[in-house]
Parts: structure tokens; sequence; C-alpha cells
């Protein structure tokens, strides 16, 4: 399944007319596909006591935009449909009508959960749910990469990240969508350090690597901030507005910024 | 007799048949409008490159000079749009010296569509030419197929729909000059906003019988915004794993040394 979100262009579908593709017999059935992809970067970032979860809000369907405010962040699991109590985000990229019908579906379990149980569902418990939930549909998948943020029973930050049919990770950061190859290596080198050395301690491959920290909250914002611009700047399906929300364990705090419109 | 080189065709014909995609040229997604007014005629285009969903250029150069009173705007593949007002450019200059006269918008439209058409759509120009002459003022567009329009105000590229919204709505036949500019600009804009293929800025042309006036980034509506942090790295934080280091009187052992004396002997160059 991974090749269906596959970075490799010859994986991808055909990258010419399909009048020229090469036909292997004179027949061409009548097909009905069911699946559109409407664009847009997700990017979850976790910290020591915190988890940031952020995406673009432009819905497309090839070079049309269908709408500007169209978020693809949800909170799930509060007791109202306004979700004030929330407690876990679930934020879906790619077919954005089965992103809905996913979280339409994860927040139903959600609340029967609350109602059976008289508490929230952990953040880890949705996120193994979630995963049986994409793996139900195994042969007509959910066409998205979705992420779950949400604080963990110790009070950190958490953030799993999934392919369409359900295999799932812990991780602390990850970026997705159709800006997702250019965001990735840009969080690995900010948020992971990766390929940073601390200079002069040491000769060649005896060089030391930058100590890792865990990132502050103001510095994952800036961070995701800077991500986003530097994606609606490359990526024509990127831009309008990026949706923020920050999960602490106080609650979710959420918050629009502009990003480019062209 | 000069042309397209064919010598790969059977062997690109034997990987596409094996699956081979064919590689991605750049194409220029784009919006391009043009617009007669009262004593003129006004071409004007965004500043967006696409390869598929990527930006490949956020300024580049879409239209395209022919002679000094003709211009060209064009949309499709890049290279074919690039190349192809070039050669008729290059055409009509030599056709201009040997009949001694200025060149015809209509003789430029006629080379283009009669070159286009010979391959069949296979060369991916789609242009908007505009120009002033000694017949007048014109403005047609060119299909890659070789069909031609002649009219008021047109408008081509992924954008079109969205650039004639606007002449649709706001076109009027008696426009000034700086009317026919705002216009083309405000059709350039709906293209930029709200089609995926244009983007960035607006370059407008204008073209009276007097002269040729380009202006470029008239508009300027999508300025990159600035970073919230500088990501300037230490001086060392990239790994150096090994490192030799080659005397300038060691170069020789490497690549040919020929000494040149600094001011003698200086290249020929046109003055």
């Amino acid at each position: 399944m991974a090749a269906m979100f596959s970075q490799n262009p010859l994986m991808n579908g055909p990258h010419y007319a399909t009048t020229d593709a090469p036909k292997t017999n004179d027949f061409r059935e009548h097909r009905f596909y069911p699946y559109t992809d409407n664009g847009g970067s997700t990017l979850a970032i976790s910290g020591a006591d915190f988890t940031v979860m952020a995406g673009d809000t432009r819905h497309t369907s090839g070079y049309s935009i269908n709408s500007r405010m169209e978020p693809k962040l949800f909170k799930i699991g509060g007791t109202t449909a306004d979700q004030h109590d929330a407690t876990i985000v679930l934020s879906v990229c790619g077919f954005a009508a089965d992103g809905n019908a996913l979280r339409d579906q994860l927040d139903t379990i959600c609340k029967i959960y609350r109602y059976r149980h008289g508490k929230a569902m952990s953040a880890n418990a949705c996120a193994k749910r979630l995963s049986t939930i994409l793996y139900g549909k195994r042969f007509f998948p959910y066409y998205v990469h979705a992420m779950l943020g949400g604080i963990d029973e110790e009070g950190k930050g958490v953030v799993y990240s999934y392919d369409p049919v359900g295999s799932y990770e812990r991780e602390t950061c990850r970026a997705a969508g159709a800006a997702g190859s250019l965001i990735m290596p840009f969080l690995d080198n900010q948020v992971n350090f990766k390929n940073q050395y601390a200079p002069g301690s040491g000769v060649g491959h005896n060089l030391q690597e930058r100590e890792r920290r865990p990132l502050l909250l103001n510095e994952v914002e800036t961070v995701v901030k800077d991500a986003f611009d530097g994606a609606a700047e490359r990526h024509i399906e990127v831009g309008d507005s990026l949706q923020l929300l920050i999960l602490t364990k106080d609650g979710i705090e959420e918050k629009f910024l502009p990003l480019k419109k062209d | 007799m000069p042309g397209f080189d064919f010598s790969n065709y059977n062997r690109n014909a034997a990987l596409h048949a094996q699956g081979m995609p064919l590689p991605k040229a750049t194409s220029t997604g784009t919006t391009i409008v043009g617009c007669i007014f009262d004593g003129g005629v006004v071409i004007a285009a965004d500043t967006r490159a696409t390869s598929g969903p990527i930006v490949a250029d956020k300024n580049c150069e879409k239209l395209h000079y022919i002679a000094p009173q003709i211009w060209c705007a064009g949309a499709g593949t890049a290279a074919d749009t690039e190349f192809t007002t070039a050669l008729i450019s290059s055409q009509l200059e030599l056709h201009a010296m040997s009949t001694g006269r200025k060149p015809r918008v209509v003789t430029c439209m006629t080379m283009l569509k009669q070159h286009l058409f010979r391959y069949q759509g296979h060369i991916g120009a789609y242009l908007v030419v505009a120009g002033v002459d000694p017949t007048g003022t014109h403005l047609f567009t060119v299909h890659a197929h070789g069909s031609t329009d002649k009219l008021p105000y047109v408008t081509m590229g992924s954008g079109s729909l969205a650039a004639m919204s606007v002449f649709e709505s706001k076109w009027k036949a008696e426009l000034t000059q700086e009317e026919a500019v705002e216009l083309a600009s405000q059709a350039i804009l709906a293209g930029i906003w709200n089609d995926l293929g244009s983007g960035s800025n607006v370059d407008v042309a204008v073209i009276t019988p007097e002269k040729t006036t380009l202006k470029r980034n008239l508009i300027k509506p999508n300025e990159k915004v600035p970073k919230q942090q500088s990501y300037k790295f230490a001086r060392g934080t990239t790994a150096v794993l090994n490192e030799k280091i080659i005397k300038k009187s060691e170069i020789g052992r490497y690549v040919s040394v020929q000494e040149v004396p600094l001011e003698s002997d200086k290249m020929e160059v046109d003055s």
C-alpha cells in the first residue's frame, strides 16, 4: 500500500496523455473511479508537553480551487458537536470526502466510548481504534494520509501517523499530503537536527552530532509557519490559510494564519 | 533540410511500449490575454511556470519579442513557445530586410500557424499575437494545431476562463490605453488568484504605432513573506569527512595549464 502515496513518479500513474499510452489490447472497459485528490498538506509535531498540528485550508481539484477555507484538522471525541472539550485532533489529507467520513466515524466511536465508560478515550486507545477502522476498509480504502495528535497518559505530546490502510507509528514529527515531500526534509533538519554537527567537536567521522533537545512551543510554531510559507511558494495546491491547533493539558487552541493565495 | 532530429524515435517508442513514461516538460500552465484599445494593443501574462504541481519558476517571462512592434504571449510547453517565437522572429526579420518593409502581424500569424500545423499539435505552443504595422492594429490567437482567431479581446492558457470572465463583464468597444492596461491586468489577476497553473506577477506590453513599452512585473501582488527566523547554520555544522588541498603550483597535475599574459592579446569581441 505504500505504493499508493509513493514519491516515485513512475508509480503515480501515467505522466503522459492516456491516448499515447501503450495499448495492451483493443478493448476499453468503462471505469468508475471513486477517488479524487483534493490536495493540501498537513503537519504534526509533538513536544514535551504539547502537540502542534497544522494544515492548509485550500481544497482543490485539478487546477481549480473549490474552497479557500475547508479545514483538514478536526477535534475528535468531545461531549458536544462543537467539540469544546475535545482532547484529540484528527488530521486527514488526500481525498476530502473520505476524510470527512473517517472523521465522523471516529468521532462517533469516541462518543460511544465516553457514554459506555464515563471517560474520554485516551490518545493511544483512539490511535489503535483508528488503525482498525482504516484496515476495515483494506480493499476499498479511505484514500487519506491520517494523523492523530493528543497528549499521552504521562502528559507528553503524541503524534500518530497512518498510511491509508491502517499501518501506524508514533512519531515526533510528520508532514503529509501534496507538499509532504517538500516539508519533511526541512523538519528532519530543524526538529530532529539531522545532518547537523557540533562545530569543532571532532574530525571527519568522529564529529559529534548536534545535541538533540525537544523544541519549545514558540519554536515549533515558527518552524510550522515557515514550512507552510515555503510549501505555498513552490506547490500549487498549498495556500490560502494555515490552520494551527495547539494541544496542551489545558485543552486545544485553534488559530488561522494567512498564506499566499495565488 | 533543417528541423527536428528524430534519430531517437525508435528507441524511445520501444522504451515507451515497455511502460517508461515520457519526460515531463516544463509547462507554462498560464494566463495570457490581449486587448485592442484606441490607438494600439496591449498583451499581458502571469509569471508562473510549473512542472506538474511544482512551481518551476516564480517569475518567468511569457511575453516574447517577435519584431519591434509585434509581440507574442505564450502558453503551453515553455520550450515550444520560446523556440517557436524565436524561429518566427528570425524569419520575419529576414523577410523584412529582403522586402525592405516593416513586418506585418498577419504575416507573423500566418508563419506561426503554418509552422504549428505542420507539426500537428506536437509543438505545444498556444500564442496570443499582437502588434501594430502599416495596415493597422492587430490581435490574434494561434492554437498548437494551427487554428487562429482574430478578436478584439482574447485569453489563453489554463487561466483563460477566469480571465475571459473579466473581459466578458468589463470590456467595452472604446478603451483608452490606461483602461486597456487596467482591464488586461485585472484579467491576469483573475487567473493568478483562481487558476492554480497561474500565479506570481503581472507582465504587460503596450504596443502603439510610436513605440512598444514592456511593463515587466507591473503588479507584484505575491511578494514572499519574510521568514520567522534565520536559518543560517553555524560555521562547521556540516561534517567534513576528508580534506585535500591542491597548491596552485601543483595544479598542472590535474588540469592542463597555459599561462596567459595579463593585458596583451585581449580576446577579440564585437564592439
